[in-house]
């Protein structure tokens, strides 16, 4: 089974994001990652959805997101040809001992602190999901107290764009 | 014992009403034309009313005749104005029965079929016709009220997220938030429900936005921008499906339910007559291709004859019609037809693919599906491109001489329940409306009745739904009220849902149930004979043994006329009886033997090349067949 990213552009209504959750738990698949936002036409949400699965059967779920009413446009995206982030906010453990080896992982990873107290440091980090967890690795010796991960979202390259299509736009 | 008036007094009132007011028009209620998806139908200019007003005048601009339902707190003030509208409202006992009523009046009619229930309770109760419709694609539209929207979320008292329970039994559904999108709403579930693949859509309306003032207008402009189902098929694909329809030696028409609701019946059997390729019908599909065609070989799957199984599972090429390779028709799917290249023709592009590997898929309606196939099959053709498909004819003819369906007498001297059926589709014929409910009567009322004309038999085929029959019957003989429709009904299906029979004696609407009664829920007492050592447990339901319910004077109390019929010389003048009542409802007991089963069977779970013609006995397939 492989990763596969999907952007779906959905009509931005109550109850959406229940239907294509819905969806997949229903027809036996695992949801890896989730984020919805609004996009440049407030009336159409996208979601990003990350999911581990075999190709047929993602063609399958895949063709029964795009039975819901409110879906608009469904792509999946090629990690060739696409950038994908992720945001991380961790609280480390960082005593004066410990704060300046914390930081220069910090800097080696192109972080930024955004809170500090007396005996941890809150790292902001975004970044490929790769990237991410190398540096929760480096920053695991120091002990971690808490952490929080977004949703992949995701992009082509290029100047094409993924739109909702005339059809929206028509009514 | 007195028996009910046809014209209940309700309906008399309503007409009464509707005679001086000459606005409305009761009469042309049942006879205008069907297609109610496009809401262009009648415009209307801004009128000042209330959301319950928009939603009555917004059913009546859809043209809706009859709606089946029940009253309560949250959708009372829809009833209000239904009270003087043209639309007939029908009573009903309980939601469910609202719920399949609407259904057999879809099946019957290719009309969308309309069910009114209150919140809480009365929503819930619609959840299983709205699976039931969900599952077996039938165009309903579910309207229920709903606490007032400062309560929802409250846990007030008849609360329940409907939209959220049948988010996965709904093709769409909606809550409504304000009176004003009323009209625009019901317009939209109403082609929702009736374009495409055609399936249920609930409308759930709170009760402050049925009391709200609003304004009226009609048409309302649909806004529906995600849904565009694809009706006309890609001519590649069916230049490419014709060409391998001219090449097969061993081709199979594998039709579904979708031929029927595209409305393609006669352009199938074109299609098969031109090819001369064998036609199956799935048990959604019966009448779809006369039974008594030559060409027909029967039903497949779990239940069907030995020639339409055999067919399926050697052909070299299946040309699926609107079907969707259900586990019923296919058995174990790895070994399910495994020499046969797949076209596979559905409007739903999820269905193609879902259970077999496609060589050839087609996205479209059925209709314009086949008219285009006759078209590209007669160019093959006219190129001198034919397949010389006797051998294939020998064997399947072959088949069916050795196979044909049929029975054993029962040794114990009791009436045998294929007998009744088999009786009941000669004497009836094939005009009429034949509705079961879901068992081993079910399969033998597909067995052996023959149906020769589309829209003749209504099932619950995917969902399996105990107590469909009875308010589907009633569904489907309101919207062809001059058509005989029979249910064939089990004695266990037939407990769960006859309070409708009340329904009908006071609506008027004669329909006749023959109840199959074994005394035993048989099709799961047939499973405990062949795979549970004979142990019955929680099987028998004393509808012998103990005559309780009495199935006649059941059948009385509810305001029908009660027959009962328990040896085979008393079975047609029993059947010719019933058929002389049109003023009530008639229910027949039919008491029939326990220990009849439904064959020929292919066991859950296993492949079709091990269908058992009888207890014991497996076809004897020739070498050179296999």
């Amino acid at each position: 089974m492989t990763m596969h990213t999907l952007s779906v552009l959905v009509e931005n209504k109550p109850g959406v994001l229940a239907r294509v959750s819905g969806l997949f738990s229903r027809r036996g698949f695992n949801i890896d990652s989730l984020a919805v936002g609004e996009t440049e036409n407030p009336d159409v949400s996208r979601i990003t959805i990350v999911v581990n699965a075999d190709s047929s059967p993602l063609e399958q779920v895949t063709k029964q997101l795009n039975k819901l009413v409110n879906v608009l446009k469904i792509v999946e995206l090629d990690p060739q040809v696409s950038v994908a982030r992720e945001l991380l906010l961790v609280k480390v453990r960082a005593d004066r001992t410990a704060r300046s080896q914390v930081l220069e992982t910090v800097n080696l990873f192109r972080a930024r602190v955004v809170d500090v107290a007396p005996d941890t440091l809150t790292i902001e980090a975004t970044g490929t999901p790769d990237k991410l967890d190398a540096l929760l690795r480096d920053l695991e010796s120091f002990g971690i107290k808490e952490m929080v991960q977004s949703g992949l979202v995701a992009i082509g390259r290029g100047s094409r764009s993924i739109t909702a299509g005339p059809a929206l736009r028509a009514a | 014992m007195t028996r009910p008036t046809p014209e209940t007094l309700a309906h008399t009132a309503r007409r009464a009403r509707a005679a001086a007011d000459p606005t409305l028009d009761v009469d042309q209620a049942t006879t205008r034309p069907a297609t109610p998806a496009v809401p262009a139908v009648r415009p209307s200019a801004p009128t000042q009313v209330s959301g319950a007003g928009s939603l009555v005048r917004s059913l009546e601009a859809l043209d809706v005749d009859v709606v089946f339902g029940i009253p309560g707190g949250a959708i009372l003030p829809a009833y209000d104005p239904l009270y003087d509208s043209t639309v007939r409202h029908i009573l009903v006992r309980h939601e469910q029965g609202a719920g399949h009523a609407a259904t057999g009046y879809a099946q019957a009619t290719g009309k969308v079929g309309v069910c009114i229930a209150t919140s809480g309770p009365g929503a819930t109760n619609l959840v299983t016709p709205i699976a039931d419709a969900y599952m077996d694609s039938v165009a309903m539209v579910a309207i229920t009220g709903q606490v007032a929207r400062p309560s929802i979320g409250t846990d007030a008292f008849q609360e329940a997220d409907i939209q959220g329970i049948t988010l996965p039994i709904t093709k769409h559904n909606f809550l409504v938030q304000t009176a004003e999108e009323i009209p625009r709403v019901l317009a939209e579930a109403f082609h929702l429900a009736s374009s495409g693949r055609p399936g249920p859509v609930l409308v759930d309306i709170p009760k402050d936005v049925l009391q709200a003032p609003t304004t009226f207008t009609w048409p309302p402009t649909l806004d529906l921008p995600g849904y565009r189902p694809t009706l006309h098929p890609h001519g590649k694909q069916i230049r490419e499906a014709a060409r391998l329809m001219a090449g097969a030696r061993r081709p199979v028409l594998y039709v579904g339910g979708g031929v029927l609701k595209a409305g393609a019946t006669d352009g199938l059997r074109r299609l098969a007559e031109m090819t001369g390729i064998p036609v199956v019908t799935t048990l959604m599909a019966l009448g779809a291709f006369p039974d008594s065609h030559q060409q027909h070989l029967g039903m497949p799957g779990m239940h069907g004859t030995v020639a339409a199984v055999y067919g399926l599972q050697k052909a070299d090429l299946i040309v699926a019609l609107g079907a969707r390779f259900d586990d019923r028709v296919t058995g174990k799917l790895d070994s399910f037809a495994p020499d046969a290249a797949v076209v596979h023709a559905d409007i739903d592009p999820a269905e193609i693919g879902k259970n077999r590997h496609v060589d050839v898929p087609i996205v479209g309606d059925a209709k314009h599906v086949i008219d285009e196939l006759i078209v590209a099959v007669s160019a093959e053709r006219s190129t001198g491109r034919t397949a010389d498909l006797g051998d294939w004819w020998t064997q399947l003819n072959d088949l069916r001489d050795r196979y044909p369906l049929g029975y054993d007498e029962p040794s114990d001297g009791t009436l045998s329940p294929q007998y009744v059926i088999k009786r009941l589709g000669e004497i009836v014929g094939p005009d009429a409306i034949f509705v079961a409910g879901v068992g081993q009567h079910q399969m033998w009322a597909s067995q052996f009745i023959s149906y020769e004309k589309p829209h003749t038999w209504l099932n619950s085929g995917g969902l399996g739904t105990m107590g469909y029959a009875v308010p589907a019957a009633m569904g489907a003989k309101v919207g062809k009220p001059d058509t005989v429709v029979w249910a064939v009904d089990g004695d266990g299906c037939f407990q769960m849902t006859n309070q409708e029979l009340a329904t009908c004696a006071l609506e008027g609407i004669p329909v006749k149930i023959a109840v199959i009664n074994n005394g035993n829920l048989g099709m799961v007492r047939q499973w405990q004979t062949l795979f549970y050592n004979e142990r019955y447990s929680n099987t028998e339901l004393g509808t012998h043994k103990h005559r309780i319910p009495d199935f006649v004077k059941l059948a009385e109390a509810l305001g029908c006329v009660g027959l009962r019929c328990e040896n085979a010389a008393d079975v047609d003048k029993t059947i010719a009886a019933a058929m002389e009542i049109n003023d009530a409802p008639v229910v027949i007991d039919f008491v029939v033997g326990k220990d009849a089963m439904v064959w020929p069977m292919v066991a859950a779970g296993t492949s079709n090349d091990e269908i058992m013609f009888a207890r014991g006995v497996r076809p004897v397939f020739d070498e050179d067949d296999i």
